[in-house]
């Protein structure tokens, strides 16, 4: 159906997740945005944070990236991260653990607090996938 | 002769030992190939998406950013060459530091110096051996190149080549790597890496139309700073996958052509070894009937 968003959710090194779907959220680098059909095209820069996907049959779909872009371009929602990870790849005591590393390493340089946000967003979409 | 055929039995052996590794190394290669193309094409979407996006900024906005800058007289120039972990694939390892030197005499005659990374166990060898400068180096990846590695790569590239000046200051960047076009034919190639030329997508994008009119969030050159350091790793990414997939082709290769040899070994040793051992026989059988002969006259004789 041409009335669907595509969305392609793309790490590096694979397809993390494609498929259509109604409503995209994500976070860029100016705060929140959701994305519906018939969107303006945009291309913007994401921060490390969870991605939230509609799918058309009213499923949900969480993933996480490392920063990266989204565009959006005549209903199709390319969102391009180094690393992305669907929320059920995720294993939650492990992320646990790497937001504690994170956190104790923590220096006020951005690169630390871009590794707390990572660890932070990689925790709340597997909380939310469980 | 008895000697000798023991040593042609154990000759044998040991060929066909050989033989049974090359012939192993061969398998494994051959199936690791698939797996190499496997990644290259799943890391396809990821280069084709950046692409278009790379495109579309540089189609609406006019920036000029430091990595897409031509130097206006270019003095130092860096080589980055790809060469494998490990040896047994043939000419493959040569055949790419060979293309490196010839870029480098090409820099050199346009008086440019010219600084060397290298990736890879051989490449770093040959240099260490050489006793030749290489600035920065990297190894450990080359059968499963990882995007980390890439953008470890490539975060050193940009860094030389946007310092205004210093040691490692340069002012455009070359790779040199082994392109995979068949599992027959691999060659080296050499790409100007940066500064980048804006490409007006080499494919043409699928739907006929133009690329949309993009808003920019935050910023055009904000969005353009962020894009093309990725731009550049998934470019060093691609490279260094197509170099995989040829090293392994290249050794498969060369242990195909390894076993086949073996055989060929094998097949004259034993052909040597058979007319050794028939010698013997035949030479025993002559001796008892000399010897037979000889005791015959004997007993004639006494008779």
């Amino acid at each position: 159906m041409p009335d669907n968003l595509q969305v392609e959710l793309v790490a590096a090194d694979r397809v993390v997740w494609s498929g259509e779907a109604s409503l995209v959220l994500a976070r860029t680098t100016d705060g929140e945005v959701g994305v519906l059909r018939d969107h303006a095209p945009v291309l913007s820069v994401l921060v490390e944070s969870g991605v939230e996907v509609v799918t058309i049959d009213n499923e949900r779909v969480y993933a996480v990236v490392d920063g990266g872009f989204m565009s959006v371009a005549n209903n199709r929602v390319s969102i391009l991260a180094e690393h992305a990870e669907l929320s059920h790849e995720i294993d939650l005591t492990k992320a646990r653990n790497d937001l504690e590393q994170a956190q104790q390493a923590g220096d006020d340089s951005p690169d630390a607090e871009a590794k707390v946000r990572l660890a932070e967003a990689r925790i709340r979409a597997a909380e939310k996938a469980s | 002769m008895a000697a000798t055929l023991r040593e042609l039995r154990g000759r044998i052996k040991s060929v066909q030992a050989t033989k049974k590794i090359t012939r192993a190394m061969e398998l494994i290669a051959a199936s690791r190939i698939i797996k190499a193309q496997q990644r290259a094409q799943a890391a396809a979407p990821y280069a084709r998406e950046l692409t278009r996006a790379v495109s579309a900024v540089a189609t609406y906005s006019r920036v000029d950013h430091p990595l897409t800058t031509e130097p206006e007289n270019s003095q130092r120039a860096a080589v980055l060459i790809l060469t494998s972990d490990r040896g047994l694939a043939g000419a493959y390892s040569s055949g790419v530091i060979k293309e490196g030197e010839r870029l480098r005499e090409k820099l050199t005659s346009e008086g440019k110096d010219v600084d060397t990374y290298v990736a890879g166990r051989k490449g770093i060898a040959y240099f260490a051996f050489r006793q030749r400068r290489v600035v920065d180096s990297w190894s450990g990846f080359s059968d499963t190149p990882t995007y980390d590695a890439a953008r470890d790569i490539a975060d050193t590239l940009i860094a030389a080549f946007t310092a205004e000046e210093g040691d490692t200051a340069v002012d455009e960047v070359h790779v040199v790597y082994t392109r995979f076009r068949t599992m027959l034919v691999q060659e080296p190639t050499t790409v100007r890496l940066l500064p980048l030329e804006v490409v007006e997508s080499a494919e043409r994008p699928d739907t006929a139309d133009v690329l949309p009119l993009y808003e920019f969030e935050p910023s055009d050159t904000e969005v353009l700073d962020a894009l093309l350091p990725r731009y550049v790793q998934s470019r060093i990414f691609f490279s260094l996958l197509q170099a995989s997939a040829s090293e392994l082709a290249a050794r498969q290769r060369a242990m195909k052509s390894a076993t086949d040899n073996a055989e060929e070994l094998i097949k004259s040793y034993t052909r040597v070894a058979n007319q050794a051992r028939q010698a013997g026989i035949t030479q025993e059988i002559s001796e008892i009937v000399g010897g037979v002969n000889a005791l015959a006259d004997a007993n004639a004789g006494s008779e």
